[in-house]
């Protein structure tokens, strides 16, 4: 009896293994080849096109003060490069955006768990705040000029009323998809009340609130520059924004196109290196990422 | 986790879960829906009970009852301590690796951080999962994904689990060798198991008694003792004899609400 007893599960153990064997793929990570071909290539044809209807539609058009050429846009990027002014208009723009990006993580947090979590505050904030969300946000440009004056705490509000109501709202909604199974799993194990909330119900809404961040970014970088054409103020030092402005009074269209690349770069210079990454990386750490 | 366990139950507890006419209904758009009527069953230490009926009978809101998620209607639940619960999907956090699934039921029963590393391997060998600590939970097969949650449920070293239906979505083979592994942590364990199934077979192949549920409401129709030795197999002629008389029964249940 014993000895059949031992064979039956030594015969288990060989099985599952087996079977373990038969149901787990392997997946291997792309080459660069594959990258390349999937990723950098098709952009850089994008790239490559714009660039050919520019050249082609400049002696078209004929008209420097409309539309500069390639090259002029090249060399107003040259000067600023050489003068030591690129990089801190770039700096002033990004530096003041991330700072209230971060102050909007800071209130947008609590105030999005909240929303979620308690009844009261979600009737009583909840379609305010789903509705700001569709309120262009530059529209708080000028109340915020005249409460707060020309400086920088104007743009930063205007950034805070851009992203908070994103980042609430993202977090809301991933708390309401959760699904209640995990909630349930939670509670058998012992996750209920404070305990829940920080291992069951914020991982398990994380892609929601990603998402929201993401968004919030966008909405953020947009007032800023809506705030800094708006703002011009000596003291304020010259962002991307400013350099936009500047462009268009001194009827510079190369530096108003110089500051348009600059401003598209760097919205999807920050996506790219930090926002699509982390979400990426929330995804696929679930398997919610289909590779195609 | 024998010897812990041992210690633990030491004050000596008649019961590992206890219902006391239990009835359970639901408010729906028609009105109440009584969904449980009457459930009295007892769980005994150590003992591996079945709970058999067709699919919507009640045999999940049972559970859920017992595992605390839920309140009935009327009637009492008494358990001897927080029972684990196993879902009828496998219910992973899928957040979090596979170890580390198990690492949190361990956290959460105030297991100190140096023991839990350690603790989890041991499990994890206990499902016959040697290396699956570091795994992602979509990286698992469904069988391996049920043995993770069986390892997580087993880590809060309940002294009664409660499955619900845990195997009915794999395949006949992998169902198989879970039945021996249950078997097998249930012998080494000496943990009481409530398991809800609607596979006739399997309720024979694993327990010491089948309980049978009928339909709408949910009643305790019938009860067998099993004492057919263990390790049992599924095809064993035994279970398939009493399997055959089970079967007969709960046709007639269902028939009589064809009647009506
Ligand atoms: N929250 C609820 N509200 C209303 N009705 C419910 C609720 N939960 C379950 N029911 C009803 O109770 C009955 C029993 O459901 P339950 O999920 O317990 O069945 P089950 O026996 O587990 O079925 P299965 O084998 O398919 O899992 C069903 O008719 C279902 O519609
Ligand atoms: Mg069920």
């Amino acid at each position: 009896m014993a000895s059949t007893e031992t064979t039956t599960v030594k015969d288990g153990g060989s099985v599952e293994a087996g079977l373990d064997a038969l149901e787990t793929t392997v997946t291997g990570r792309p080459t660069f080849r594959q990258t390349f071909v999937n990723k950098i290539f098709p952009p850089i044809v994008a790239l490559a096109v714009v660039m050919v209807v520019w050249l082609i539609l400049t002696p078209i058009v004929d008209d420097p003060s409309k539309l500069p050429s390639p090259g002029a846009v090249g060399t107003e990027f040259k000067n600023a490069w050489l003068a030591g002014d690129l990089l801190g208009y770039i700096w002033t723009s990004v530096s003041r955006g991330l700072l209230g990006f971060f102050f909007a993580l800071l209130i947008g947090t609590p105030l999005g768990l909240l929303v979620a979590r308690v009844k009261f505050v979600r009737a009583a904030i909840g379609p305010i705040l789903s509705g700001l969300q569709s309120l262009p946000s530059v529209a708080w440009v000028p109340p915020a000029v005249i409460w707060l004056g020309l400086n920088n705490s104007m743009m930063y509000a205007v950034i805070l009323l851009g992203a908070v109501p994103s980042i609430a709202n993202g977090l809301v909604s991933g708390v309401d998809q959760v699904p209640p199974l995990f909630l349930r799993a939670g509670r058998t194990m012992g996750a209920t009340g404070v305990k829940g909330i920080w291992h069951v119900t914020l991982p398990a809404a994380l892609p929601g609130y990603v998402a929201g961040l993401k968004q919030g970014w966008a909405f953020s970088w947009r007032s800023l520059m809506a705030a800094e054409i708006i703002a011009q103020f000596p003291d304020l030092g010259v962002g991307l924004g400013q350099l936009l402005e500047n462009g268009r009074t001194n009827s510079d269209m190369a530096m108003v196109f110089e500051a348009i690349v600059l401003i598209l770069f760097v919205g999807i210079a920050i996506d790219l290196l930090i926002f699509s990454p982390l979400e990426r990386w929330v995804l696929r750490s679930r398997g919610l990422l289909v590779k195609s | 986790m024998a010897t812990t366990l041992a210690k633990e139950t030491t004050e000596s507890v008649e019961h590992a879960a206890r219902l006391e006419h239990v009835s359970k209904s639901f408010a729906t758009p028609g009105g109440q829906q009584l969904v449980l009527d009457d459930i009295t069953i007892d769980v005994a230490p150590g003992e591996f009970v079945t709970l058999l009926g067709a699919s919507g009978c009640g045999k999940s809101t049972l559970l859920n009852l017992v595992a605390g998620l839920d309140r009935p209607t009327t009637g009492s639940i008494t358990t001897d301590g927080r029972p684990a619960l196993m879902f009828q999907e496998h219910a992973l956090f899928p957040w979090l690796t596979a170890g580390k699934n198990i690492e949190l039921a361990l956290k959460l029963r105030g297991v100190p951080k140096d023991e839990r590393r350690g603790r989890t391997e041991e499990l994890l060998e206990l499902v016959r999962l040697p290396g699956a600590y570091g795994k992602r939970v979509h990286e698992l097969s469904g069988g391996m994904r049920q043995r993770v949650a069986m390892a997580r449920a087993l880590a809060q070293e309940s002294r009664i689990l409660l499955m619900d239906e845990p195997f009915a979505a794999l395949d006949a083979i992998t169902r198989d060798v879970l039945h021996d592994e249950l078997t097998r942590i249930w012998g080494e364990t000496g943990l009481s198991v409530l398991f809800v199934t609607h596979n006739v077979r399997e309720a024979v192949r694993l327990a010491q008694r089948v309980i049978l549920l009928s339909s709408r409401p949910g009643r305790i129709a019938r009860e067998w003792t099993v004492d057919i030795p263990q390790p049992r197999r599924i095809e064993d002629a035994p279970v398939a004899e009493l399997s055959l008389e089970i079967t007969d029964v709960l046709r007639g249940e269902i028939r009589r609400h064809g009647q009506h």
